[in-house]
């Protein structure tokens, strides 16, 4: 028990302070690799609660997919990120206050919040362990109450896909393009021509 | 000493803070702004999952893998409009994104 516990400070301070450099880095490239970390410990507090799964499609999802998509625009746009931090400084007291106002709230209402004992009665509708692995757990109440969800999510992930592609796709002017449907729908007759060339006279 | 619910909310609530702090403190920088919105969405699924796990139901740990999906959607699609707004502008400054204002 005293391992998670010192586990758990390890990973939170580890997450919060990349949290912090993610907002505060100079470089954008730093902003993402920090991200990255608080992912990497996000996935770990995940760990430590028991949810095996989600940490890994966190692992996957977010470090696989799309911190390496943050990367690639950062580092393909050539965009002057010196001129974009003007009004830094502008923005930090505003920004400080409401942002310690939201944390105190936010902490003050998890500190004196309980559960009563009365309510947790009878309201898990597919408790967590048994005996069941949490990935097969997971499946169990993905594939069957929450069935039309996940479809949804399908889509919701077809169609940023989709739109995506469309959003990037360019069709510039002037650009020569190999047209293989046309190559290979060419003829013999077409492209081959036959000249009797009279005796002395030579061709043209 | 035992590690509790509070605790992991605790975490929670300081990322989500941190990323509406980011919004406010580079409110130039486009891509940034999404970083804070993933960080956001990062503290919402802390919540999700460490409700879950407290209070002994899998129905948290399935609605953050909606969480995550939507995520995921919302940075492809998030970039991929930063990306073709860059190469009309050449320039993705906050102030600048005006051509839809009446």
């Amino acid at each position: 028990m005293i391992v998670q516990a010192i586990l758990f400070y390890i990973f939170a301070a580890v997450a919060i302070a990349s949290g912090v450099l993610v907002v505060s880095a100079r470089n954008p490239v730093h902003s993402v690799l920090f991200l990255i970390l608080a992912f990497f410990s996000s996935a770990a507090l995940f760990i430590l609660i028991g949810a095996e799964f989600l940490a890994m499609i966190l692992v996957i999802v977010y470090v696989g997919a799309v911190a390496v998509l943050f990367l690639f625009v950062v580092m393909m746009l050539d965009i002057d990120f010196v001129q974009l931090r003007s009004g830094f400084m502008r923005y930090l007291p505003v920004g400080a206050l409401i942002g310690l106002l939201l944390m105190a709230e936010l902490i003050f209402v998890v500190v004196s919040w309980v559960v009563a004992p009365a309510a947790l009665k009878g309201l898990a509708a597919r408790p967590l362990g048994g005996g069941v692995v949490n990935t097969r757990a997971l499946g169990d109440v993905l594939y069957t109450r929450y069935f039309f969800a996940f479809e949804a999510a399908g889509l919701i992930l077809l169609v940023a896909m989709i739109g995506a592609i469309v959003l990037t796709l360019r069709q510039r002017a002037g650009v020569r393009r190999q047209k293989i449907a046309a190559q290979l729908a060419r003829a013999r007759r077409e492209t081959v021509e036959i000249v009797k060339v009279p005796l002395g006279q030579g061709g043209e | 000493m035992q590690i509790g619910l509070a605790h992991y909310l605790t975490v929670a609530a300081i990322l989500f803070t941190l990323g509406i702090f980011g919004i406010f403190l580079n409110r130039k920088n486009v891509i940034i702004i999404l970083m804070s919105i993933e960080l956001m969405l990062l503290a919402v699924n802390i919540n999700f999952v460490a409700f879950s796990a407290f209070l002994n139901d899998l129905t948290g740990q399935a609605f953050a893998m909606f969480v995550l999906t939507v995520a995921a959607a919302e940075a492809a699609i998030g970039l991929a409009i930063l990306v073709v707004y860059f190469r009309n502008r050449g320039t993705i400054r906050v102030e600048d994104i005006n051509m839809m204002k009446g």
